[in-house]
């Protein structure tokens, strides 16, 4: 027995996959692609109608510039739901805390839970609370579990089972600032004040999106392996090629100078308040103005198109006017940021 | 003075990643490659921009660029990891490194594998984090795993000078410092045929432009100390074509912006007062006299090699690994039987996949339209 898990194996890229695929899909019998949530038949129709998820949280530190572990918890869980294209609707929470934790840090990270559920329009119907003793849980681990109603028509979203050629792939804002807030809270990197994490629910934009478009082909949250591990798993799932603009793809100026000094790639860092939508050719323009007119949309950009070339490559043409691949993140960049 | 307004301030990144001056820069390039050229590109920071910004694809088919010597975790020996995992073994240790050296195989296993086994080792930005843990930490013995070129090393001096004033009793050096000339001369000396060097700038900003002079005056080879961002490198590209158009082989200066001929003063007489160079090894070109920095008189308390004596056996890689020929520049990474396939970033055979300067990382991560 020489293996064991390292901290790669929760970075989200290659590693993570690995694990994914060897250790739990066979033994759990869920049939890939394995997507972020379940959907699930309910009564007698056959058809998927119910969108099930979970997800554990861990971020160090707790309390971070734009939220904390318990905001985090909540538009996480949402987020998830939300792009497989349903409607959120309940939350399950689960607290796994350590001894001496102070009480009024678990009142401020519930208050904040409660906060986004409700502003979300999700409810908290359950949960459950375990103590460890000192040193054995860093201060607290918070897993939430959700479900909500999968929009009819809506079941290929999430495996991208309609992505074609010509279709456009448009963020929602400027990414890295999740991963950045987080990373300077934690080393006190004076450089990057003035970062706050993008951390919340994107479900209101999402249903706008989906109320009023039908060529909605694909979504994903970028979180862990930011834009390069969905990119690189949507390219697996469509055997086409994808083509990104550098100059298009939105980096706030503080994450930008970060990335040069720390050699991080603001292309491979999380969100938790971005996504990746990609829509049809005809109805493109009319997504981005939706995404535009939403608080949570203000930055939403036009950012590469599918292509026929290139199949199986995730092309990027850089903002020198040279062209190379993006690649799946390898291992990782940063630990416990979600 | 007033600044101006905030859409208006110069930003030293945009600028040199202009697309209209970098693709005029790329038609002067071509017209004026009338021959091939095969130019070394030293620095690992300079490999992973060329291909982080697609310059190869800019470039016409006569001009080759290869990658050379100069990403420190690439050139570290397996020895060298197979210390740091002994010492990472050793009672009450912490092991304090930067993040690039955890996935770098040793002969047996890595200090990635080592931590998940237990072992305490802490990731870091500085030499001088590490000396902040052994400070709050004075009942273990926390041993810095220094590396790098003149770029690193100042900061470990300082670190040391530090550790020396507060009289820390538990703080220690394992130093894979180098410098970077001798390494140059060692490149020319192996006979691979090149007509010119994009020289390392981060380095000359510490040794001053001074250090390459012998290359064009010994060994009639073009030089050109260049900036990182994609235009200094095109432009540097073109005053080495011109270089070797003119048979005039020089050394110019491409990143004025950062780099005199006499260097950073401070950061010399600082690494000369702490290190003292020894004949070290490096990875493809065995041992290079006066090529590593270990601490020097004075400061030999700190040094973890002679306080801890750290045996290992012989060390061993993987026999089909090509990471020696592709750092001396005689081969590409893609030419390596395991690139790719046994040997990814996920599970990496060479040290030259681990770090983001290596040559084989960059190449996997980057490389162009398969």
């Amino acid at each position: 027995m020489d293996e064991f898990i390292t901290l790669n194996h929760g970075s989200g890229g290659k590693h993570s996959q690995k694990l994914i695929k060897d250790v739990f899909l066979g033994r759990f019998g869920i049939e890939e692609p394995a997507t972020d949530s379940a959907l699930l038949a309910t009564g007698d129709s056959g058809r998927a109608s119910l969108a099930f998820t979970t997800d554990s949280y861990v971020v160090d530190p707790l309390f971070f510039p734009g939220g904390n572990i318990g905001k985090l918890a909540i538009c996480g869980t949402i987020n998830d739901l939300a792009v497989a294209g349903a409607d959120p609707e309940y939350i399950a929470a689960s607290f796994i805390i350590e001894e001496g934790f102070p009480l009024a840090d678990l009142e401020r990270i519930v208050d904040s839970m409660a906060d986004e559920a409700l502003k979300a329009g999700v409810r908290i119907v359950t949960g459950d609370t375990k103590v460890v003793g000192k040193g054995k849980c860093d201060k607290i681990f918070i897993t939430t579990t959700g479900t909500g109603f999968l929009r009819p028509r809506r079941e290929q979203i999430s495996k991208g089972g309609n992505v074609r050629e010509g279709d456009r792939l448009i963020v929602n804002g400027p990414l890295g600032n999740h991963a950045v807030a987080v990373l300077g809270a934690r080393n006190n990197l004076s450089f990057v004040s003035g970062v706050t994490s993008d951390c919340g629910s994107l479900n209101g934009l999402i249903k706008n999106i989906l109320e009023s478009c039908n060529e909605i082909h694909f979504m994903r949250d970028l979180t862990r392996g930011g834009l390069a591990a969905v990119l690189n798993e949507l390219k697996g799932m469509i055997r086409k090629g994808i083509m990104i603009n550098e100059e298009a793809v939105p980096v706030d100026e503080p994450v930008k100078g970060l990335c040069e000094v720390l050699g991080f790639d603001p292309f491979s860092l999380a969100n938790e308040g971005k996504i990746l939508v990609v829509a049809g050719e005809e109805e493109y323009l009319k997504v981005l103005d939706i995404m535009l007119s939403h608080p949570a949309g203000a930055g939403s950009s036009v950012i590469g198109e599918i292509t026929r070339e290139n199949p199986d490559f995730v092309l990027l043409n850089t903002v020198a006017g040279g062209r190379r691949i993006i690649e799946m993140p390898a291992g990782l960049q940063l630990p416990r940021i979600c | 003075m007033r600044l101006p307004a905030n859409g208006n301030r110069m930003k030293y990144i945009d600028e040199y990643r202009d697309k209209d001056l970098i693709l005029k820069m790329a038609g002067l390039i071509k017209k004026s490659a009338s021959r091939n050229y095969t130019f070394m590109e030293v620095c690992g920071g300079h490999t992973a921009a060329i291909h982080r910004f697609g310059i190869p694809s800019l470039l016409p088919e006569n001009i080759r660029l290869i990658s050379g010597p100069g990403c420190p975790v690439c050139v570290t020996a397996t020895d060298y990891i197979d210390k740091a995992i002994v010492l990472a073994e050793t009672k009450d240790a912490i092991i304090a490194t930067f993040g690039d050296l955890m996935r770098v195989p040793g002969s047996e296993s890595s200090l990635e594998k080592k931590k998940a086994e237990g072992a305490d080792i802490r990731v870091l930005f500085s030499g001088l984090d590490a000396l902040e843990i052994a400070e709050v930490n004075p009942d273990r013995r926390v041993i810095f795993l220094g590396i790098g070129f003149e770029t690193t090393a100042p900061g470990t001096a300082v670190a040391l000078m530090q550790a020396r004033g507060k009289r820390l009793r538990n703080f220690f050096l394992l130093s894979a410092h180098k410098v970077m000339p001798p390494a140059m001369r060692a490149v020319i000396k192996d006979g691979m045929k090149i007509d010119g060097f994009i020289c390392p700038g981060h380095v000359a900003t510490i040794t001053g432009s001074s250090a390459f002079d012998f290359i064009p005056r010994e060994y009639k080879k073009a030089c050109v100390v260049t900036g990182f961002e994609p235009l200094d490198i095109m432009q540097a590209i073109l005053m080495l074509i011109h270089q070797v158009n003119s048979e005039l082989p020089t050394l110019e200066i491409q990143y004025k912006r950062a780099v005199t001929p006499d260097g950073n003063r401070i950061a010399q007489d600082n690494l000369l007062r702490v290190f003292v160079h020894n004949d070290t090894e490096w990875r493809g070109f065995g041992i290079i006299p006066l090529s590593g920095l270990k601490p020097g008189p004075g400061f030999g308390e700190f040094d973890a090699e002679k306080v801890f004596n750290p045996s290992v056996r012989e060390s061993r890689s993987n026999p089909v690994c090509i990471c020696g020929e592709v750092l001396r520049g005689v081969k590409t990474p893609s030419e390596c039987p395991l690139f790719a396939t046994a040997c990814t970033p996920l599970s990496p055979e060479g040290a030259c996949m681990v770090s983001n300067e290596g040559a084989c990382n960059t190449f996997y991560k980057y490389r162009p339209d398969g």
